[in-house]
């Protein structure tokens, strides 16, 4: 019989089961992930906000409602949102001081549909600014720490919620990705993440970054529990006019499918020059793992993946320096103390308000934008977004799932990239393209570098083809544990 | 010394009558409490997203169909940037480089004949907020309730020559989105208003002068003065030798004068690029088709067949159809007055009786306070003999000022036209003896006492005489 301190490592249908069987109330469950907060979240700053009493009181009524057998499966299992959903009620900041005020009136469906499900907010995870960072370093309330190595950052941006999972400070929790927000932080924390395809996650009430790319996805430990929170997560959304209308999946249908046949596609790109050599070996390893299952690896070539970042790094900005514009300080959050005028009110509040990622990236945008460069730069990126998601089309007549590497390098130091904006936008040089073309991409966890710090693989597959992904990384970590693995730091109370 | 063509183009802000906003389902109705309809995405809260109403689009289309334009298969909102206190998102959902709209002509009526006028595009945006100045001393006031209002911006070729073909155009657009029900046409509440570009060049030159943009025209007389104001102040800066500059200029109505708001270099840089929240939009044969269908009567079609069937006037024609509201009284009243040349006498009456009226009271035709029935009893009367035409037009009056029904204004006021023999005889006779130096000179062949002697006789009967009736009597007795 599991001990109760050993309830952190239970898998999401596990402690489904053992919720109705009432082995374990949904406060107790909610009890002891908010004491793991109280004890780490001051050395791993994974949380913005938290709430205690606001989560037992989601607690209480999702006991309340499993009592009466009115739960559905995820009812009364806690999770963590990453601080860019709007959650009614709750301080909601996207990591930035521009919002360090603001308490959202409503919820994202995101976080509409959680709740609905019976799930409980323990709070809200710590991002880099705008979801502008891949470090986690550009927050307003300080970075996160890697809990496998508190001189690594977490990756980012969604490095609050990566670093929650990894730590044991939630079972799961949801995340957005852009550019790799999901995959590379999920990579560099050792858990599982994965960004579904464009249009599958309503963005209603998820603070706008690059509106083209955004999407929400789960963060979790495992395939089995990503693929669940997806069913909640997922489906369309009258309000997100992007969001895409299709009939309701089971994104667990296809976990047990064995792999026999299954056709793995190597784009060359992804390793060549600039992958670490500890990553490329891990890589190796789980395909020869996949390979015993039965799958085969074929060659392919994504020609224009090198043009990803360029491109991306036009259209992202672009479209921020728009969707930040709301931030002016009439309406609601932060205002500049001091002004003389309009126009100075907007100059200071913006200035105070953003950090320097988020106003380089909003000059950035402000000039791609402008007359005369707008061709040059913005048409000629929606044409190499183009050139990418039609590299993969090619791509997806060869193999059924494309696997690289999801980081060409494990957790870096805090501070290492932090004053090279374009180092630091080369750790992102897998995972952007998938966001250009729309595509569903996963990170999963497949070994640690020689310093203990984890190693993610990337699978990235063709239009809704999440639970296919799902069914190849569950195949993987039914024979693989990286994914069980506990940081050392945080293995206190767990039972490992 | 030159002789100046006034070259125009307008923009016109047509306010499009749905009952929800472009992006959200707020009421769009007007005059509500401050920002008491204003929603999360009209207030721009962090991570709201539009939703486009579709019945915009629809009535988008109803205009452009109505116009003659092409409506492609896929238009794009683009984002326009710029960074104002009532306009929340820092941006406004426009269209730029497809918009839903394009090209199409509108035929305007002109004292010199009928002037086709050519449409660069019409597109869908949404409106901003307004600020309060003045309201809160010291701060400016914002209410959101207008905020994403749906605006179908219309916009002319410069092929206006002058202020009044510039507000016949004005008056004919607004008659069309009035007529095809997408615009309430409430030009004080600001659902119609215009930006005059003006130009002016030397009478026969192919090239255009440069532009000043004059914004927020409000009324059809601030659209004429503005731009007989503007004229003249660049044809007075060019023939003392300046030049125009290019800028924004502002019509302030108190002073009726333009000046300046910004000038080119001020200019704001949009950045417009393709709002990645909303899907292009999508417009198929069988969605045109079925709009196309649901459509009233054009005023084109209307007016031809008028002429056709009716017998009027193109000029007339095109000035009652101007409107729908007016056509469709037109219409009625024909069918009530009934008989033939009906139409023509209708026409008459509603050209010189009842738009005199309306205009001298500067009302449109909607306050309009004489019925169709009262009006075609009015008719009826005057073609029945009971009325003459004069004593019809005091009838008339009488009508205007909601004084009831025609029959008991007649009896009430003794306006009844005489026409009994005997009564017109005896007031002859009194004529007679009253002038007889007159009757004399008459029949001495002044032939002009004839003239005087009719006076005296409509005035001994009060005016109420049947003219033709009693001038026929009168030669008689002067004959025998």
């Amino acid at each position: 019989m599991m001990t109760e301190t050993g309830i952190t490592e239970v898998g999401l249908a596990g402690l489904s089961r053992m919720l109705a069987k009432r082995q374990v109330s949904s406060v107790e469950l909610t009890q002891e992930f908010l004491r793991r907060i109280t004890q780490w979240n001051p050395l791993i700053n994974a949380f913005i906000t938290v709430d205690q009493e606001r989560s037992l009181a989601d607690a209480r009524l999702a006991d309340t409602l499993l009592a009466s057998g009115k739960g559905s499966l995820l009812t009364g299992i806690p999770l963590a949102h990453k601080d860019i959903f709007c959650a009614d009620g709750w301080l909601t900041t996207c990591g930035s001081k521009m919002l360090s005020n603001f308490v959202a009136p409503y919820d994202a469906h995101v976080v509409g549909l959680c709740k609905a499900a019976g799930m409980v907010l323990l709070g809200k995870t710590n991002m880099d600014e705008f979801a502008m960072g891949s470090s986690n370093e550009t927050s307003y309330y300080g970075a996160v720490k890697n809990p496998w190595d508190i001189a690594a950052v977490p990756g980012g941006s969604s490095g609050g919620s990566a670093a929650a999972v990894a730590a044991r400070l939630t079972p799961v929790a949801t995340g957005t990705d852009t550019g790799g927000s999901i995959r590379q932080p999920a990579a560099m924390t050792g858990i599982t993440g994965l960004k579904p395809t464009y249009g599958v996650v309503s963005r209603y009430g998820m603070i706008a970054f690059a509106s083209s790319l955004d999407q929400a996805g789960p963060m979790a430990r495992s395939a089995h529990d990503c693929a669940l929170l997806m069913n909640v997560m997922a489906g369309h959304d009258a309000r997100d006019s992007t969001s895409l209308q299709r009939p309701a999946e089971d994104y667990t249908r296809t976990l047990d499918q064995p792999l026999a046949g299954f056709r793995i596609g190597l784009p060359r790109e992804f390793f060549a020059e600039g992958l670490g050599s500890e990553v490329a070996a891990a890589i190796e390893s789980a395909l020869a793992v996949l390979r015993g299952l039965g799958a085969k690896t074929v060659d392919i070539s994504l020609p224009n993946s090198a043009l990803s970042i360029p491109a991306y790094y036009v259209l992202a900005p672009a479209e921020a320096s728009a969707n930040l514009s709301r931030f002016d300080g009439v309406r609601y959050g932060y205002r500049a103390p001091d002004y003389v005028d309009l126009d100075d009110m907007y100059e200071k509040t913006r200035a105070q308000g953003f950090g320097d990622e988020v106003r380089r990236r909003i000059m950035i945008g402000t000039y791609v934008l402008s007359h005369g460069y707008y061709d040059a730069y913005y048409v000629k990126a929606q044409q190499v977004r183009r050139l990418i998601a039609q590299d993969f089309a090619r791509a997806f007549d060869e193999c059924d799932v494309i696997l690289g590497p999801t980081t060409p390098e494990t957790a870096f130091d805090f501070g290492s990239k932090s004053d090279d904006p374009v180092a630091m936008y080369l750790s992102d040089i897998y995972t952007i393209a998938v966001n250009l073309a729309g595509l569903p991409g996963m990170s999963v966890p497949s070994g640690f570098d020689g310093r203990g710090r984890p190693i993610g693989l990337q699978l990235i597959g063709n239009y809704f083809s999440e639970a296919r992904l799902l069914g190849v990384a569950h195949q993987y970590q039914q024979v693989t544990d990286w994914h069980a693995r506990v940081p050392t730091l945080v293995r206190e109370g767990v039972s490992a | 010394m030159t002789t100046w063509e006034i070259v125009v183009g307008l923009e016109i802000h047509a306010q499009l009558a749905t009952r929800s906003k472009i992006f959200s389902a707020s009421s769009t109705a007007f005059g509500a409490a401050p920002n008491s309809q204003a929603s999360a995405v009209d207030i721009a809260l962090p991570g709201v997203l539009p939703v486009l109403n579709k019945a915009a689009v629809e009535y988008a289309i109803r205009f452009g169909l109505a116009v003659g334009a092409d409506i492609p298969p896929r238009s794009v909102f683009a984002r326009k940037n710029y960074f104002y206190p009532d306009l929340p998102k820092g941006y406004q959902i426009s269209q730029m480089d497809d918009p839903i709209v394009q090209g199409g002509r509108v035929t305007i009526v002109t004292e010199q004949g009928d002037k086709q006028v050519r449409l660069t595009r019409a597109h869908l945006e949404e409106d901003a907020g307004k600020s309060l100045h003045g309201d809160y001393p010291g701060t400016t006031g914002i209410d959101l309730n207008r905020a994403g209002t749906p605006l179908l911006e219309i916009v002319s070729e410069p092929e206006l020559r002058g202020a009044a073909e510039a507000v016949a155009y004005a008056r004919t657009v607004h008659g069309l989105v009035t007529w095809l029900g997408i615009c309430d046409g409430n030009m004080q509440e600001g659902s119609f208003r215009c930006d005059a570009n003006v130009s002016v060049r030397p009478m026969g030159s192919e090239t255009f002068g440069t532009r000043c943009e004059i914004k927020n025209l409000n009324s059809f007389r601030f659209l004429e003065r503005a731009i007989l104001f503007e004229a003249q102040r660049q044809i007075e800066l060019l023939e003392d030798g300046g030049r125009v500059r290019q800028e924004t200029r502002l019509y302030d109505a108190d002073r009726d004068e333009t000046r300046t708001m910004r000038s080119k270099e001020d200019a704001f840089d949009y950045r417009y690029f393709p709002d990645p929240d909303l899907l292009p939009v999508v417009v198929d044969d069988a969605w045109k088709a079925k709009i196309a269908a649901s459509m009233p009567e054009l005023p084109q079609a209307m007016r031809a067949r008028w002429v056709e069937q009716y017998g009027l006037s193109a000029y007339d024609a095109g000035i009652l159809t101007s409107n729908r509201v007016m056509a469709e009284y037109f219409e009625a009243l024909v069918q009530v007055v009934g008989g033939t040349g009906a139409a023509k006498l209708c026409a008459n009456w509603m050209m010189g009786e009842l738009l005199a009226a309306l205009n001298r009271y500067e009302l449109p035709f909607s306050a309009n306070p004489v019925t169709v029935d009262r009006l075609a009893q009015l008719i009826q009367r005057v073609q029945d003999g009971t009325l003459s035409g004069k004593l019809g037009k005091t009838v008339f009056d009488a009508l205007w000022q909601n004084e009831g029904e025609v029959d008991a204004i007649i009896e009430a006021r003794g306006l009844r036209q005489v026409s009994d023999s005997t009564a017109l005889a005896v007031v002859l006779d009194e004529v007679l003896a009253a002038f007889p130096t007159q009757v004399a000179d008459y029949r001495a062949g002044k032939e002009k006492m004839l003239g005087f002697l009719m006076g005296q006789a409509m005035k001994l009967s009060g005016g109420r005489a049947n003219p033709q009736q009693l001038n026929d009597m009168l030669l008689k007795k002067l004959q025998s």
